[in-house]
């Protein structure tokens, strides 16, 4: 006899009501990209927001190229271009105030650049002579990501500890495509949502993780939906459009400072070059898809919008050009001047203090750079 | 003068003070992990801190190793000096990205301009009779990534002492907790200002002129109480707590060798690829001249931690330790 047994049977009872944390629907992504260029609402953008985004842009572009070039000539250990995605790059360095913070991944020199880093600076880790090369506390930028994705929970951490203080900060985290297969990216969301952290996250959908596409990296609808499982809003937006990602971002981040808590955005864009210098593309994409993608130019369709409403000319168009080729010559010629490197700088700041047995390699080191330099005395 | 009395507290205790007294005494220190808040942590070492200082203080967070030390980044990043529990030592390993990649080289990628204050609390060893997963001795992973400390008490004071230097280290210092110490009773005044203890120094706990057993965390205490039974054999043993493992304090080390002239390095983590061979090394390096022996190790076997009903035979004990003491050649003695 079992013990419901003795108790006069079993009498089922209906489980504590259940009812979902919130409404899903709010919190899905539009069926289709945003896009203000090309639509009425393009012509209630803010003029001066434009010519802002254009100049940026323009310059962003020849960064990459003059960045690529520079790997050619040996200055550059390596470079991963971000040309076709400037747009992303640009609006989100622009979207945020200067108290906030941004968290990029390798490819995003070019925001950590638009958010005032210095150009040479940017390319420390990239030229070899250190890790990072900025204060990150100048500009509010963190440290270049390599490790994909895990950068992510840094800025959720960030933006908590700034609402624990009461700092009206908001951090914007920067992704791409294949990083959201990472678990740093599920990890740091559900953080972000749990914890209600005034944190943006914009993935970067360029099409290609080096070489693997989209499909064999994910079977959700969009990597926006995904916005959904984490209990944030998701947003899909046309990433070569500047102005559409400019006002998705600007959203986002005023919801977050609003107390909102954290957006999810998908920006759809193109990877116009290689991963890197290294890599070759025609291994796994055809040239038409590449042209196709170059007739949705982030720059072109900026520039089309300007000129029809008349608020660029060539004079305009050129003097962007010879800003943009001022910056690629003084880039050029700080970085062919061989950059200050000082061995004994590998101990300074493995720990504030180095451990006795970092003092004694500190030694050792020492002293071969001594018998060296005497050698070649001699 | 008066006198205080000095009542028994266990490490557990130890520990959940110093956590206490640093949030008192640093507003920018915050605790979180899994079961930390309304629990007071798996082994109740955070009991009392959430309600104490608030849930902001004192964080359950979401069940993700990686996201909790990840997040735990970016909060230093932001000036504040989180002080991270990791359950269980084989439940660290999701975490060891951002430790490793993250954590240990922030200092160092941005030339000192972000270093990151974070402590890692990684209750570890075994001899508690858990399941799979809960008796790990993951020291010498630790070891062997440049930036991190590696700190781990044996006693009750040392609890207290050094994890309040590790709390206050710029530094990210890895806090490895004895677990079957934690149930471990010393007297020890919490309410007497104590000495916090600099990480990297090295103690003697028992002095000894025949050999030296170098150790610590939860072998010390088996040390002990193996140069007590050696005292049978005629050999007085010499034992030396590291306290620290990074950084290495040589000089404890290498003074005690040199009087003694023999050694061994007794832990619990596995003897191949484990700390005790770094150890010998330098014991070796420092003093070759002073050695009658060659430096000998007892660890853990080269195995996964055995099951609970078996760990008996895995765990170096008091005769293993012996045995090791009695191959140290001393029939060059005679």
């Amino acid at each position: 006899m079992t013990v419901m047994e003795q108790r006069g049977g079993y009498r089922p009872s209906p489980p504590p009501a259940w009812q979902p944390r919130m409404d899903p629907a709010p919190l899905l992504p539009d069926a289709e990209p945003y896009r203000v260029l090309g639509t009425a609402a393009a012509a209630k953008a803010d003029p001066d927001l434009l010519r802002r985004l254009y100049a940026e842009l323009v310059r962003g572009r020849r960064y990459n190229a003059q960045a690529t070039a520079l790997t050619k000539q040996g200055r550059l250990a390596v470079y991963p271009s971000s040309t076709g995605q400037e747009a992303c790059e640009v609006a989100a360095a622009l979207a945020l105030q200067e108290r906030d913070w941004l968290f990029p991944s390798y490819r995003d020199t070019l925001a950590a650049v638009a958010r005032g880093v210095d150009p040479v600076e940017a390319l420390t880790l990239l030229r070899g002579d250190w890790h990072t090369g900025y204060d990150p506390y100048e500009h509010r930028v963190a440290p270049l990501c390599t490790p994909l994705a895990t950068q992510l929970p840094h800025a959720v951490g960030l933006a908590h500890a700034a609402r624990l203080k009461g700092d009206d900060v908001v951090a914007l985290a920067m992704v791409g495509d294949g990083g959201t297969s990472e678990g740093d990216f599920h990890e740091a969301l559900n953080f972000a949502a749990v914890w209600q952290a005034p944190v943006v996250f914009l993935v970067q959908n360029n099409g290609f993780a080096i070489s693997v596409p989209l499909a064999k990296q994910t079977a959700a609808p969009s990597l926006a939906h995904k916005a959904v499982g984490y209990g944030m809003p998701g947003r899909l937006v046309d990433g070569n459009d500047a102005v559409a990602v400019h006002e998705v971002l600007a959203d986002a981040v005023r919801h977050a400072r609003a107390g909102g808590g954290p957006t999810l955005i998908e920006a759809i864009t193109y990877r116009i070059d290689a991963h890197t210098n290294a890599d070759d593309a025609t291994r796994y994409r055809g040239d038409t898809e590449v042209e196709t993608w170059r007739g949705h130019d982030p720059i072109a369709l900026l520039e089309h919008e300007l000129t029809e409403r008349g608020l660029l000319d060539e004079a305009g168009k050129q003097t962007e050009r010879d800003a943009a080729e001022a910056m690629a010559a003084d880039l050029r010629e700080r970085m062919n001047q061989d950059p200050a490197l000082d061995p004994m700088d590998l101990f300074t700041h493995v720990y504030a203090e180095p451990t006795p047995q970092l003092r004694e390699q500190r030694d050792q080191l020492q002293a071969e750079l001594h018998a060296e330099s005497e050698g070649s005395h001699r | 003068m008066t006198t205080v009395a000095v009542k028994p507290a266990t490490m557990a205790q130890a520990l959940t003070r110093a956590m206490r007294d640093a949030m008192a005494a640093d507003p920018s220190v915050h605790v979180m992990g899994e079961d930390v808040g309304t629990l007071g942590g798996v082994f109740r070492v955070t009991d009392g801190l959430a309600k104490e200082f608030g849930e902001d203080r004192c964080t359950d967070t979401p069940l993700a190793e990686a996201g909790i030390l990840g997040t735990a980044v970016g909060m230093a990043m932001y000036g504040l000096r989180p002080v991270v529990e990791m359950q269980f030592d084989a439940f660290a390993y999701p975490a060891f990205e951002q430790l490793i990649s993250h954590v240990a080289r922030m200092r160092n990628r941005t030339r000192g301009r972000m270093p990151l204050p974070i402590t890692i609390r990684v209750p570890y060893g075994g001899g508690i009779g858990g399941v799979e997963h809960h008796s790990d001795s993951s020291e010498a992973y630790y070891m062997a990534t440049p930036g991190l400390h590696v700190v781990t008490p044996a006693t009750v004071a040392d609890a207290y002492g050094l994890l309040r230097a590790s709390i206050a280290s710029d530094d990210p210092v890895v806090f490895l907790e004895p677990k079957r110490l934690y149930w471990s009773k010393d007297t020890w005044n919490p309410e007497e200002p104590t000495d916090v203890e600099p990480i990297g120094r090295a103690v003697v706990r028992r002095s000894g002129r025949s050999a030296t057993l170098i150790t610590y965390g939860p072998s010390v205490p088996v040390c002990l109480e193996a140069a007590e039974a050696a005292r049978e054999e005629g050999w007085d043993l010499e034992v030396v707590d590291l306290r620290s493992l990074v950084p290495f304090d040589d000089e404890t080390v290498a003074a005690s060798v040199r009087r003694t002239g023999r050694a061994v390095v007794v832990h619990e983590s596995g003897g191949f690829g484990g700390p005790g061979g770094e150890i010998a090394a330098r014991v070796t390096e420092r003093c070759f001249h002073h050695l009658e022996a060659p430096v000998l190790r007892v660890a853990g076997f080269d195995l996964p931690y055995p099951p609970p009903m078996l760990e008996r035979h895995h765990l170096p004990g008091v005769d293993r330790i012996l045995d090791a003491v009695g191959r140290l050649q001393w029939e060059a003695e005679s």
